[in-house]
């Protein structure tokens, strides 16, 4: 199957956000991290493992009357970092966004450890979890030095 | 060097250099010479929880060496209880003083210190954190000990989870290839994380439930507290406290040189029988914690420790 047919499992967009080559099954948890899960009141579908010739399989989102924020793409780098983000505008694509990963996430999520000095929400200092491996991705806080659980930390989107 | 957080803040030559200073400085820990390296510098004693051998040997440490001390006193009768962070306390010491040690019972909360002081931050304890200045002084002790830190059997005992010291220690002594033996009991296991740690760095660890049998080969047995209100079931405390309970009885094959160290406070886990051995180091341990902390508040305020200390110190 074509890239071409597996975009069009679901039915084109006028406005909002394309979020392609999201890794297999990831779908959910990338919504999760977005906030989109749960209660919202735009449209979105989702189609999971589709054939890719670039990943095997993939994920592909599309958010409708939504466009992406860079704090948006910045949690999305933490569950998806190859994934594909495009604006679309009047059913093209008006732009590309790119994903990076930094070194360290600075106010993206907070560390997972129940007993880490930043679990206080009233210290001022911002959340840091530093990169320590890509791929796998590992993340260690900056404070703290907990090794960060991936699945726990989609909770902990700021 | 800003602050010490953690032992990955010293090099292995930092931490050899800062152990030779710490030897010199023994005349001056002792009481018995004078020399005001830090005359004029004030550290601020920040302790957010309670420590008896830590707080009095910092502040014991900086009047040795002439400096002065500011002390937070009971978090309870200072602005802490009023809600104050732990960012407004530090800026308002960091313009205080000079040198700040601290225990806070939230990991991570040295860093966090760190970052927002223009003062370098000594960690005296961040909750299981981490736990730097008490390992230099034990590998102070161990070195005084063995002539050297490297390639020695290592045995830690009792609770391997929650006790910082272990964690800090392990890692230093890893970083200079000892052998690590973790005897404790299941419940109370050296965290998963750390193990992993210590073997990507090349640490060749054993685990085991079986403290004896470790003990005839060792060069140190480092015990630790196994506290009461870490089991749900007294019965299994009781069972779990009695396997780590060392007697002089218990020392009859082991190495001529080897030592028993503790951190201190003990309650059951060395009897008194072994006080009078040899091999044990815990009170020279305690006391080697000023000359310690000494040597590292000079490295940290950039004032170097004479070569010759006999004839750079005065009469008391």
């Amino acid at each position: 199957m074509s890239n071409e047919q597996s975009m069009r499992r679901v039915t084109a967009i006028r406005n909002g956000t394309v979020i392609d080559h999201v890794p297999s099954g990831q779908a959910l948890r990338v919504l999760e991290m977005l906030g989109i899960a749960g209660e919202t009141s735009v449209p979105v579908s989702l189609v999971m493992n589709v054939p890719s010739k670039k990943l095997g399989s993939k994920d592909i989102i599309k958010v409708e009357d939504r466009e992406l924020t860079q704090g948006e793409l910045d949690r999305l780098a933490l569950v998806a970092p190859d994934a594909h983000v495009a604006i679309i505008r009047a059913y093209v694509v008006a732009e590309k966004l790119s994903i990076n990963l930094g070194d360290e996430v600075i106010n993206v999520v907070r560390c997972t450890f129940s007993n880490c000095i930043t679990t206080n929400a009233r210290e001022p200092q911002p959340h840091r979890l530093r990169v320590v491996s890509r791929d796998p991705l590992h993340l260690r806080c900056h404070y703290c030095g907990r090794p960060q659980d991936l699945d726990e930390l989609v909770k902990n989107a700021l | 060097m800003t602050g010490l957080i953690t032992m990955d803040d010293l090099t292995n030559e930092e931490i050899l250099s800062i152990l030779d200073d710490a030897e010199r400085l023994l005349p001056v820990a002792r009481g018995e010479m004078y020399l005001p390296l830090l005359q004029g510098r004030i550290m601020g004693n920040l302790f957010f929880e309670p420590s008896t051998r830590t707080r009095m040997s910092f502040e014991t440490a900086m009047k040795r060496l002439g400096g002065g001390v500011v002390n937070l006193g009971d978090v309870k009768t200072s602005s802490v209880v009023k809600g104050e962070t732990l960012f407004d306390t530090i800026q308002m010491v960091d313009g205080y003083t000079d040198i700040i040690a601290m225990r806070h019972p939230r990991q991570g909360a040295a860093q966090y210190a760190q970052d927002a002081a223009r003062v370098p931050i000594l960690n005296g304890g961040d909750g299981a954190g981490n736990h730097p200045t008490q390992t230099m002084l034990d590998l102070f002790t161990i070195r005084q000990a063995h002539g050297r830190l490297d390639g020695l059997k290592v045995v830690l005992a009792g609770d391997l989870r929650y006790g910082r010291t272990v964690h800090s220690l392990s890692h230093a002594l890893t970083r200079f290839g000892c052998e690590l033996i973790f005897a404790s009991p299941a419940l109370l296991r050296m965290p998963a994380e750390i193990v992993s740690d210590l073997r990507e760095h090349g640490s060749n660890v054993v685990e085991t439930e079986d403290l004896y049998a470790s003990i005839n080969d060792a060069d140190v047995i480092y015990m630790t507290r196994i506290q009461k209100e870490r089991f749900a079931d007294e019965d299994e405390y009781a069972r779990c406290a009695g396997a780590y309970k060392l007697h002089a009885k218990h020392l009859g094959d082991v190495k001529e040189d080897m030592i028993i160290m503790h951190p201190l406070p003990r309650v059951d886990e060395i009897h008194p029988s072994v006080d009078v051995t040899r091999h044990a180091r815990y009170f020279e341990q305690a006391f080697n914690g000023v000359v310690a902390r000494m040597a590292l508040l000079c490295r940290l305020l950039g004032v170097p420790v004479p070569e010759d200390v006999a004839s750079a110190g005065g009469v008391l």
